[in-house]
């Protein structure tokens, strides 16, 4: 084992370079402050500001053109030719056929900004956004940083995703600011709204199919389109790294497709650099939570469609508090690549053929990627809710009030001592703070003589199924905003557990249960690839500040009064492990033959449900469907369920044994 | 020969670039076009570019100081062996200085503020191949290092002693082997020994109305034999070819004998063409002595040209589509804009009212009436060669293609310019070192749909890498492409800054200098085109042509010079 351990070692100092950086910030939180942009939107009049002068700010290189022009290029671009004639050649078809083609796909792909449509938005989304929220605050200094990035080098918008509220937020933002508006890779299931499709393409919207993963027309097209409109710098490229808005407020693991594409014209040196720019978009409630809960439950989330959209304007009547939009430092990524980039590969091909990334390139994408999530986990604004729920969700079905308040004033300082950043509106008390947040979540929790109660209303008069659903649902949008702040907690809570799972002090033992949970989890939580020996000592280094643990060179061990806070940090991951236990539990014994996804999570979910009757377990959140499928793919990487690409998506078989053996080391 | 040149800097001693009592930049001497002239935009311009001032001013030690340099150490027995050979030999602290360096920043300014800390111990003369083989044999025989030194303008470290060498260096100076053996007529070559400097040779070969047509930018000083050994580039390599083109034959001797073939033929198929392991060996398996090389009849008619584009991408995009037509005059150069400003400003004074006013009309015609924006547009100079008849075809041809890409015709004036500035920048930088500039030029070879990209990045870079090293003036950072080929393109850096407020400015310069050639390798160019690579860019050989390629190159050495008695240290 010391051999491991020292190869280990190893490998973490030669990755440290890359996460050092990182490192340092962590140990330096210099935070920048907000404003409040809806302050000025409410004293005058949102038509003037809708129409007012608009220039922005664009990049140095810039030769303004059109988004047709731009599509013309893509389609006349050696890149997209090279493929037509490929195909041409290999289907025997006439290349002016698939020409045809490629523009139709361009043609719906293509966004078709216009300044008028961009004033519409302008104005209704102010009125709209006066009435849901409170206050929509942002950094300043992030924007002015942002603005220095879009004149110097293309730019790379790299929000969270929470919310549809997102890239409408942060468009409308760039416009308060006069900075230029982005362009904005969005799902094709727009489309089927009518007019806000069309709308929102004129906004700066394309369009990118879900899977096109075997179509190569498709793909070169849209990484033509992607990567044109970054060279010329036409605009700000926005994405979402999650690929989709996470349904849990937990970051969700990257999707690297889109990096790579946008990080391309830097590999092959068509740019001198690109800046990529995190950005933390935090909401003190979320617009759709319910809408979320019922579908990690299983009841179908609705299409987009425009009367969807309209029948939801009741929400427009309630009241979502405050969002906090944290614009991270811009990231060169030049600075990233150094040292780190093999040239040879690039330079050998002709830079418009089709090359499939070395596997150095796809671990530097997948490394910036995580770099980048993390840096928006960072930046992430956490409200005193966030702390309430946690508190309330290891203290169910009901909680003294003064207790809880106690309690979250207790967490809110280990939060910070965690390096989690808090948002304490005003100069709140406690109460009010804890009282307020549980006005805003009427939904989810109220006070009833002097004790907050979990809202499953309806629990006590109907079938014992609809008792756990009702139950499980009040849960999960609890849940949801705990979650957010499960990544900051991560790394020392793990300790915690792997402490607690050993009943040992060796701090070997304890690390190698670490970096066994680490790898069980790596799809719940986001982990830098590769370091785990890092995230361990990080994980040692906190607990140490807070006085939870100490340690020596051969062992850990609790404090008299660290045992608290290592309970608490065990307890708040134990949903995790339980629901991990559950679903492992049904693939070792339910599972004989091959299954598809659609077949494995109705099946788990009737196992879970039927233990939740029985009262045989209390861990509702193991119905959550995004648990369920993590803890398949965390088993597809542990080896112990094999993945088979099959015609309509894929196959799984159990290896039971293995799954067992894992089962065993919980 | 010694006595003519500089020996703190580039080029003859009575040419230089001073400012005259009125403040005025002058070019002194009367060996160029400019010699004598006042250059009234000059300083502006160096005050603009560099933000230096006249009043900031360094000063080189006036001579040589004796006492500084290493002391010669030669073993006895070997002085012995070579006075009975009777060849010429020195001892004397400024012949061994004066080899001790070629033309790097950093040389110079050890020439200027230093001393090296290795020179070579003696100097030898050899006059013919037979001494050049007896000093060999008593190298070999004494265990001594021979540094080959032809012209000394080497620009990649190549001539510097490596500090850790114990034995006696040798410096082998060409000079004297420099006689032209014959002519051969109906085969249009001729054999030269390699010592023969550039111009002298064209010179000795117009009498008998011939010419190699072989001219390096560094072609007043540079030898045949350094040609060779660094695969050397002419300017009309488009009409002539380059050194691998023009050389029919090589002698060479070496530590296990000579090397040659058995005939002058145009090609052969023999293996690998064992030109191609002497060429580019810079010195490290053994001397040219002597070398065949083609001649052609002196061209009959000459004319320049210059062609201005509205900005630097049309200008690449003619010169590709020149390349692919193949009608490339002899020479045809692109420079960028801050280059073109930097020719303006070695604009002499205009001698009267009538050229001053012809000036400004085109000036006027030029920026208000194309709207050529002056702070974007780019210059190209031509130089055509050959019958009168055909040459009026071919410029006709090219300035129809210029014209495709926007380009205006500016004249046969500038065009001329430009060529006789290729020989005066080098003087430049020594006015520079006296006003805290210091500067270097290198270059690479690119495919031409990489040329835009990495000029524009290599040169961000620079400026990058200044100011994050402190440098506290923007720099000059400039481009230009200079040859073109059927594939791709050689380009030419050029990159100054001004280092007041800098402690260690050769070390900021090399760091910098690193930064932009790592630059050009990322962006799919070249080690080098044609200045070799010396001890300077050894750093990149194996990423340049991989480890089993470097490991044939060790084997020839290995088996050529077994006890590295050519032991410069270059290249590998």
């Amino acid at each position: 084992t010391v051999a491991k351990q020292t190869t280990e070692w190893l490998d973490t100092v030669s990755h440290s370079l890359f996460v050092c950086s990182q490192q340092k910030e962590l140990t330096s939180k210099k935070r920048d402050e907000f404003e409040d942009i809806l302050e000025e939107r409410r004293l005058s009049s949102d038509l003037r500001y809708a129409m007012k002068c608009y220039t922005p700010v664009i990049y140095k290189g810039l030769s303004p053109c059109k988004p047709n022009a731009i599509k013309n290029a893509v389609l006349q671009s050696e890149q997209v030719q090279y493929v037509i004639k490929q195909l041409a050649k290999e289907m025997g078809e006439s290349p002016d056929i698939i020409q045809e083609e490629a523009t139709e796909i361009l043609d719906e792909m293509g966004h078709s900004m216009q300044l008028g449509a961009v004033r519409f938005f302008a104005f209704t989304l102010s009125k709209i956004f006066k009435r849901l929220f409170q206050r929509v605050c942002v950094n300043e200094e992030g924007m002015q940083r942002l603005q220095h990035a879009i004149q110097e080098h293309p730019v790379v918008l790299l929000p969270s995703h929470r919310s549809y509220v997102d890239f409408l937020m942060l468009s409308y933002l760039l416009y308060t600011y006069d900075l230029a508006l982005p362009v904005i890779a969005a799902g094709i299931d727009f489309l089927g709204m009518k007019i806000v499709g069309e709308l929102l393409r004129r906004a700066g919207a394309f369009f990118m199919r879900r899977s096109f993963g075997g179509n190569r027309l498709y793909w070169a097209v849209f990484a033509e389109y992607v990567k044109t409109m970054l060279r010329s710098g036409y605009a700000p490229i926005e994405f979402f790294l999650e690929g989709t808005r996470s349904r849990t407020a937990k970051t969700l693991t990257p999707k690297f497709g889109l990096l790579s594409i946008v990080m391309e014209p830097f590999f092959k040196r068509e740019v001198f650099d690109t800046y990529l720019v995190p950005i933390s978009i935090s909401y003190e409630r979320i617009l759709e939570e319910s809408l979320y809960a019922y579908e990690l439950l299983g009841v179908p989330k609705p299409k987009e469609s425009t009367s969807g959209l309209l029948k939801a304007r009741r929400i427009l009547s309630d009241n979502f508090g405050t969002i906090h939009i944290y614009v991270g430092q811009p990231v060169s990524l030049r600075t990233l690549a150094s040292g780190r980039i093999n040239r040879c590969p690039y330079n050998l091909v002709p830079r418009h053929l089709p090359q499939k990334p070395s596997e150095d390139i796809q671990e530097f994408v997948s490394d910036v990627a995580y770099k980048m999530e993390l840096l928006q986990i960072e930046n992430m604004v956490l409200s005193p809710w966030v702390l309430v729920a946690a508190v309330l969700l290891q203290n169910l079905p009901a909680m003294d009030l003064e207790l809880l308040i106690e309690k979250t004033l207790w967490l809110k300082g280990l939060t910070q001592t965690f390096g989690g950043f808090i948002e304490w509106p005003g100069n709140l008390c406690a109460k009010k703070a804890v009282v307020s947040g549980l006005t805003l979540h009427p939904n989810i929790a109220r006070l009833v003589d002097g004790c907050v109660v979990l809202n499953d209303k309806g629990v006590e008069d109907g079938a014992v199924g609809e008792i756990v659903f009702k139950r499980a649902l009040a849960v999960l949008l609890c849940a949801t905003y705990r979650n957010q702040l499960l990544n900051v907690f991560v790394r020392p809570s793990l300790v915690a557990v792997a402490l607690q799972m050993t009943r040992s002090f060796r701090k070997e033992e304890v690390y190698s249960c670490f970096s066994f949970l680490r790898d069980v989890f790596s799809d719940e939580f986001i982990f830098f690839p590769g370091i785990s020996l890092k995230d361990f000592e990080e994980g040692c280094f906190l607990l140490t500040k807070c006085d939870a643990i100490q340690t020596s060179q051969q062992e850990i061990y609790p404090t008299d009064k660290g045992s608290v806070i290592v309970s608490f940090l065990s307890a708040m991951f134990r949903p995790f492990v339980e629901g991990y236990q559950l679903i492992f539990r049904y693939l070792s014994k339910e599972t004989k033959e091959a299954f598809t996804e659609k077949q494995f999570i109705p099946g788990v979910r009737n196992f879970v449900f039927q233990l939740l009757e029985k009262g045989n377990t209390q861990c509702y959140e193991a119905l959550s469907s995004d648990m369920q499928k993590n803890a398949l793919a965390a088993l597809v990487q542990l080896g112990a369920v094999k993945k088979k690409k099959v015609s309509n998506g894929f196959a799984y078989s159990v290896n039971q044994e293995a799954v067992n053996k894992i089962l065993d080391m919980f | 020969r010694q006595e003519l040149l500089k020996w703190n800097g580039w080029g003859y001693n009575d040419s230089k670039f001073i400012f005259n009592k009125k403040g005025q930049a002058e070019f002194t001497g009367k060996r160029y076009r400019l010699g004598g002239m006042v250059l009234p935009t000059f300083k502006e311009w160096i005050e603009k570019t560099f933000g230096a001032s006249l009043e900031h001013k360094t000063t080189s030690r006036a001579s040589l100081n004796v006492n500084d340099v290493p002391p010669s150490i030669v073993n006895e027995e070997f002085l012995q062996d070579l006075r009975a050979t009777k060849i010429s030999y020195s001892q004397d602290a400024e012949d061994r200085v004066f080899r001790a360096h070629g033309h790097c920043l950093h040389e110079i300014f050890v020439l200027r503020e230093g001393m090296f800390k290795r020179i070579p111990d003696i100097v030898v003369w050899p006059v013919c191949h037979e001494d050049v083989v007896k000093i060999v044999e008593l190298a070999c025989k004494h265990n001594i290092c021979i540094i080959p030194f032809g012209g000394g303008t080497s620009v990649s470290s190549a001539l510097e002693c490596p500090e850790e060498e114990k034995r006696t260096i040798v410096s082998l100076d060409t000079s004297q082997m420099n006689r032209i053996l014959w002519i051969d007529e109906k085969n249009l070559t001729a054999c030269v020994e390699a010592g023969i400097v550039g111009q002298d040779l064209e010179k000795q070969l117009a009498e008998s109305g011939f010419c190699t047509g072989h001219e390096p930018d560094s072609m007043e000083f540079s030898s045949l034999g350094g040609w060779v050994a660094t695969r050397a580039s002419g300017m009309k390599k488009n009409i002539y070819g380059n050194i691998e083109d023009l050389v029919i034959h090589i002698k060479m001797v070496t530590p296990r004998g000579i090397v040659e073939k058995n005939c002058q033929v145009p090609r052969m198929s023999t293996g690998p063409d064992i030109h191609h392991f002497i060429m580019g060996s810079e010195g490290t398996l053994g001397v040219v002595t002597e070398v065949t090389i083609k001649i052609r009849p002196v061209p009959e008619y000459q004319k320049y040209g210059s062609v201005v584009f509205p900005n630097f991408e049309r200008g690449v995009a003619c010169l590709r589509e020149v390349a692919k037509q193949r009608c490339a005059p002899a020479s045809i150069r692109l420079v960028d804009n801050a280059q073109f400003q930097f020719g303006h400003a070695l604009k002499p004074q205009v001698a009267s009212i009538f050229t001053s006013f012809l000036d400004g009309l085109k000036k006027f015609y030029i920026t208000k009436f194309k709207g050529f924006d002056p702070n974007i547009l780019c210059v190209a100079t031509l130089l055509f060669e050959g019958d009168r008849e055909k040459v009026l075809q071919h410029e006709k041809q090219v300035y129809d293609i210029a014209t495709k890409f926007g380009g205006l015709a500016a004249g046969e004036d500038n065009g001329q310019r430009g060529y006789m500035l290729t020989f005066v920048i080098a003087y430049i930088r020594d006015l520079g070192l006296d006003y805290y500039v210091i500067g270097e030029s290198f270059e690479t070879s690119v495919p031409w749909d990489r040329v835009l990209d990495l000029c524009r990045n290599v040169k961000e870079r620079i400026v990058r890498e200044c100011k994050e090293r402190g440098v506290q003036f923007a720099p000059l950072s400039t481009c230009r492409v200079t040859q073109t080929y059927d594939a791709g393109a050689c380009v030419y850096f050029y990159f100054a800054f001004n280092y007041r407020g800098i402690s260690d400015p050769i070390h900021v310069y090399e760091q910098i200098e690193r930064a932009a050639r790592e630059e050009i390798l990322a962006n799919g160019g070249s080690l080098s085109h044609h200045h070799g690579v010396g001890k300077l860019r050894k750093h990149w050989m194996k990423e340049s042509i991989s480890d089993v390629g470097l490991g044939m190159l060790r084997s020839v050495k290995e088996y050529v010079d077994p006890n590295n008695i050519f032991g410069n240290k270059n290249l590998l």
